[in-house]
């Protein structure tokens, strides 16, 4: 632990902070007509979809919205695996 | 002439649409415009309270609908401002005796007689919401700095967006800056942010309202209130102005001091 760290009292999230993040989710599942389930479950068929040609780190897979403006997209972060020989790039 | 019609809605109740309605209604009638107003909230009228008019009304839209009298026979005139007129809801109707198409013609006859029409929507996205936004040219959208109006309003705009409605654009109404100022209360910029639509007003939380409320005089005459000032700036940016956001920064404890020796 830093020293600086032990002195700095960790500050709760404001709840304006908490607010922000709950609706930042929240309007990204309603514009996108989706369930956070239902997200969950379109990663786990991604990443079954792409294990089958690729050698992934299933557990650090990210898939989430991204917002720019009033347009929304779906970005998937796919890590590969290191030292699996030859790297396949999609 | 064809005036402009603008659709106060916002998807929650409750936010301070009809509130809105009135001040921006009489806003624009005190710069010389003449205006009228709708209240398109069938069964749950309230723009004629909030205007002070409830004893004056004869007809209503529902009259104007089915022909029993014209548009200008229906028309209650204010009393503040003689070029500011009210076309009151139907009472005792639901939402269904009228159609999106008969709002539509309402709407139009109006603006051939004024430079702006303002129509009160009612809460909720469904039939009495759609017929309120069919003749808009612009949609005001009310929202509080609450998650759940931000939300509903984000919905709104979804389906304005979808059926390639008129432009929308925002009004953030009860912000109070002390809960601002201590974090605790959604500020405008980041409600601006995740709506991602263009913000015309801020409108703070104000006693003012309330009074004003109970006594059918509209804030936005009150000179010395704050929220006043907002619907003013307000109706002036309608005009096509270029007013700045007023700073509805929260007076710290020295100004509050030198405040009170006043
Ligand atoms: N800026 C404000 N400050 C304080 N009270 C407000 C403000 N705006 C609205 N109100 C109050 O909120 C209530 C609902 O407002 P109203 O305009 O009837 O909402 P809506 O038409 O969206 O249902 C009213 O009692 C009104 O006095
Ligand atoms: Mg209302």
């Amino acid at each position: 632990m830093r020293f600086a760290n032990l002195f700095r009292q960790r500050r709760p999230d404001s709840d304006k902070k908490i607010a922000t993040q709950r609706l930042q989710l929240v309007l990204s599942h309603d514009r996108a007509n989706i369930s956070p389930g239902m997200l969950e479950k379109l990663k786990d068929e991604i990443i079954a979809v792409i294990s089958k040609h690729l050698d992934i780190e299933s557990d650090q897979v990210c898939v989430n919205f991204q917002k720019n403006y009033r347009e929304t997209r779906l970005v998937a972060d796919i890590p590969l695996k290191k030292h699996t020989g030859r790297s396949k790039r999609v | 002439m064809s005036g402009k019609i603008i659709t106060i809605s916002s998807g929650k109740g409750g936010v301070g649409k009809s509130t809105t309605t009135a001040n921006l209604g009489i806003a624009l009638a005190l710069l010389g415009k003449s205006v009228i107003c709708i209240d398109a909230d069938i069964g749950l009228r309230n723009l004629d309270v909030m205007l002070g008019l409830e004893n004056r009304i004869v007809y209503d839209i529902i009259n104007v609908v089915t022909k029993q009298c014209s548009l200008r026979k229906a028309l209650v005139r204010d009393k503040h401002c003689s070029n500011l007129a009210l076309l009151p809801a139907a009472q005792i109707c639901d939402k269904s005796a009228i159609s999106e198409d008969e709002m539509e013609r309402i709407a139009r006859e109006a603006a051939e007689q004024a430079d702006f029409v303002f129509i009160d929507s009612p809460a909720g996205i469904e039939h009495g919401f759609r017929y309120a936004v069919k003749p808009a040219d612009l949609v005001l959208l009310v929202t509080n700095p609450e998650v759940p109006a931000v939300r509903d309003a984000d919905r709104v705009i979804g389906l304005l967006e979808a059926a390639g409605r008129a432009p929308v654009q925002l009004i953030i109404n009860r912000l109070n800056p002390e809960l601002v100022r201590r974090d605790v209360m959604l500020d405008a910029d980041s409600i601006v942010n995740l709506l991602a639509i263009k913000l015309v007003g801020i409108v703070p939380e104000d006693p003012a309202i309330l009074i004003a409320g109970n006594r059918g005089q509209p804030v936005v005459l009150d000179k010395q209130s704050l929220a006043g000032k907002s619907f003013r700036n307000i109706g002036r940016r309608l005009t096509g102005e270029e007013i700045p956001f007023m700073s509805l920064q929260a007076p710290s404890w020295l100004q509050r001091i030198f405040r009170f020796q006043r």
